[in-house]
């Protein structure tokens, strides 16, 4: 109960203090999670809506698959990674291994399938209603993948906000692949884990405060904005 | 680029449709010409909206062919179809009519021109910004043939336009659709409603259980039918 | 869909991207060990360096094996551990070296202070760890192939005793960093062999106490080496040899032992002097 309370206590600190180690920490998290929710959105968006549209042999299959790959352990994704970014891997001329780069990697690998599996069940209902309009103006499945897109933009929103809840939440990964380096690579969800293991449990609950407190500022914006833009177009 | 020759008459030889092993149309022989509206009328469930999309390709036929005076894919640009219940873009009233537009192919500087002049043409002028799925049924539906006509169809299809709309909104359908058809376009449209064709049709199909009973002139048809189903069918007799 | 990306979250998300990039222009990356990490050292040393030659020091923090392992990989420059026949190895093997004394601490067993197998204060740390098997009462290993894990290993084989018989019972191998598992056996009432670093920093000790210390078997030397640049090209071998030559030399010695918690010296500086005979 003391160690509660004095972690709300430190969290409070943290936040108002605006401690530049745990500004810079915040914002390299934004900064990677914000990266991977891109890249992945820029695949795993259209994949989706792919998926909802196309009717092709083994579709059945490729929706299971990424049904399943939703559930992936960060940890496999970050061995996966590291083992490709390692120097004696065959990505390793890069150089990416243990730098903010192989983190977004690793994120948007983790969940680009969250992206696909949710834009696809949103977007699947919209098609069933859209499909003859859009075949009677003489659009196929593929120039309605934009359209459901854009029209289910608002639905969307949430699909993002899954992955990018996944996405900034996620230690496993980026501990690998990162490699947890102060002032490099720290990010809030290793350095709590950090703290963990250091056994300062409040500091490690008091960042996870901090960490709530920016998802859930997230999610209230995007909301926000989803909600005025709603009324605007029903 | 050839003087655009027109896509009409429209043929049916022996057009037939099944569906999980029921027949819902067979033996469909039509020819639909260029003139005044045709309508196609028969009680529920005789088949109309699966003909109507068998001829606008949204289904294909498990027999039979449909014919049109060009090839099937260049006739298909220079037709549209409206549904019973219109299928809005979730966008605004504007932009869902220049949707169609731009996958038409229409040049960009065009594309406002012909959208303004076709929401003017149902009323909605006013209503450009608003979001399309915030307008009441009947301004709906009036988007939809406004999206249609944006188009310059040469032939629009019709599938019981205002079966969901109170009398108000039917007669604004109707006058729309009447417009479009003094203007050349050529109108395919079902009803089950009698006194609707009465005002609007120029030429009759009549259907009964997936088969076409009779094709005659409006005047005809209805002064005299030919067949006794038909004959039931006007005197409000229940016919299946 | 593309308008979303334009209207809102793209700049957003070039903001975010756009944002400082926090690396630096020089820069090495060292695979090390938790304990030197997680105890403060680095916290305290490694600028001091960074001032004095504008090279960021990166620490990549492991257990010895796999920490030897991702310089093997070549994914580090410097290799920074504490498990000497693990060190030899790998400059036998060619990975890189030579290797260097920089500094010692020592390892000390904690358990909880009701002391059921009867410990506190033994001098003999074979005797020790006997009772413990004998008493059957709990002790959490490392079990990660680190630094920690091998000298614990050592001393078991030193007393005579094969822990895997008690596995899954009283002996439990917990496969994490020294602070995880110190906060195992604080929360399970268990002994544990931890290095005197993280012990003094580590905060969630509930009743754990030192109950073994002192013993020369209980010495912990720390080495320095220098991935092999034949093997990997891209090492930053003149940087890395840099950062090995600061440690080893006077101002960095100095650095080493000014650190302290609580007033209390957790490493000392040993360079190139011959290590305590254990």
């Amino acid at each position: 109960m003391q160690d509660l309370a004095s972690a709300f206590t430190t969290a409070f600190g943290l936040i108002l203090s605006l401690d530049p180690a745990v500004l810079a920490i915040v914002a390299l998290s934004l900064r990677v999670s914000l990266s991977a929710l891109l890249l992945a959105a820029l695949i795993g968006l259209p994949l989706g809506a792919l998926l909802a549209v196309a009717r092709f042999p083994g579709r059945g299959g490729v929706i299971t698959l990424t049904n399943a790959l939703m559930g992936l352990p960060p940890v496999v994704v970050g061995l996966l990674i590291y083992l490709l970014l390692s120097r004696s891997g065959p990505l390793g001329s890069f150089g990416l291994l243990f730098t903010p780069g192989a983190m977004i990697l690793a994120q948007a690998v983790l969940i680009t399938p969250i992206l696909a599996a949710l834009t696809r069940q949103v977007l699947e209902g919209m098609w069933e209603e859209y499909a003859e309009q859009l075949r009677s103006f003489g659009a196929g499945p593929w120039r309605a993948v934009p359209t459901l897109l854009w029209d289910g933009r608002f639905l969307l929103l949430t699909v993002l906000l899954a992955g990018f809840g996944r996405a900034a939440a996620e230690v496993g990964a980026v501990m690998v692949v990162g490699g947890n380096i102060e002032g490099f690579t720290r990010v809030m969800t290793t350095a709590i884990a950090l703290e963990t293991s250091k056994g300062d449990l409040p500091l490690a609950l008091a960042l996870g405060i901090v960490l709530m407190a920016i998802v859930l500022g997230v999610n209230a914006l995007a909301q926000g904005v989803r909600s005025i833009a709603a009324r605007w177009a029903g | 680029m050839q003087a655009p020759q027109s896509i009409l008459p429209l043929c049916t030889e022996g057009l037939g449709f099944s569906a999980g092993g029921a027949e819902i149309l067979s033996d469909v022989s039509l020819k639909i010409t260029a003139g005044a509206p045709t309508l196609l009328i028969g009680a529920n469930g005789a088949g109309k909206s699966v003909l109507l999309r068998l001829l606008h390709g949204l289904l294909k036929p498990s027999a039979g062919r449909v014919f049109w005076a060009m090839p099937t894919d260049h006739a298909a640009r220079r037709q549209a179809m409206v549904f019973q219940r219109p299928v809005l873009l979730r966008r605004s009233v504007l932009a869902n009519t220049l949707y169609p537009l731009m996958l038409a192919g229409v040049a960009q500087g065009e594309r406002l021109a012909r959208a303004e002049e076709a929401l003017a043409l149902v009323g909605l002028a006013d209503r450009t910004a608003d979001p399309a799925r915030k307008l009441s049924v009947g301004q709906q539906q009036r988007l939809a043939l406004a999206r249609a006509a944006a188009l310059q169809p040469e032939l629009l299809f019709l599938d019981e336009p205002s079966a969901s709309l109170d009398p108000a909104a039917t007669r604004a359908v109707e006058e729309i659709v009447l417009t479009l058809a003094q203007r050349g376009t050529k109108i395919v449209m079902t009803t089950h409603d009698l006194a609707q064709a009465r005002r609007l049709a120029g030429d009759m199909v009549f259907l009964h259980r997936g088969s076409v009973l009779e094709q005659a002139p409006a005047e005809a048809f209805f002064q005299q039918p030919a067949s006794a189903t038909a004959r039931a069918f006007l005197r409000g007799e229940l016919v299946w | 869909m593309m308008g979303i990306f334009r209207r809102g979250i793209l700049p957003m998300l070039l903001a975010a991207v756009a944002l400082p990039a926090m690396a630096q222009e020089r820069s090495i990356t060292v695979a090390s060990t938790t304990s030197t990490e997680q105890s403060g050292l680095f916290g305290h040393i490694l600028p001091i360096f960074t001032r004095e030659t504008g090279i960021a020091v990166r620490v990549v923090a492991l257990g010895t094996g796999q920490a030897l392992d991702v310089g093997r990989r070549g994914d580090a420059d410097v290799v920074f551990v504490h498990d000497r026949a693990a060190e030899e190895r790998f400059v036998a093997e060619g990975f890189g070296g030579p290797r260097r004394h920089v500094m010692f601490n020592d390892f000390v067993i904690t358990g909880p202070a009701s002391d059921p197998a009867r410990i506190a204060g033994l001098g003999d740390t074979a005797e020790a760890l006997r009772r413990i098997a004998a008493a059957r009462a709990p002790f959490i290993s490392r079990g990660d192939r680190s630094g920690t894990h091998a000298a614990e290993l050592r001393l078991w084989q030193q007393a005579g005793v094969d822990p895997a018989t008690g596995r899954g019972q009283w002996y439990r191998e917990v496969g994490q960093g020294m602070g995880p598992a110190l906060n195992t056996a604080a929360a399970q009432g268990a002994y544990i062999l931890a290095d005197r670093g993280t012990w003094l920093s580590f905060r969630n000790r509930q009743d754990q106490r030192i109950l073994i210390e002192g013993d020369t078997r209980l010495f912990n030397q720390y080495g320095v080496m220098l991935v092999n640049a034949q093997r990997h090209p891209h090492v930053k071998a003149a940087d890395g040899q840099r950062f090995i030559d600061w440690l080893l030399s006077a101002a960095g010695q100095a650095a080493i032992a000014s650190y302290r918690i609580n007033g209390e010296q957790l490493f000392f500086p040993n360079a190139d002097k011959a290590e305590p005979v254990s």
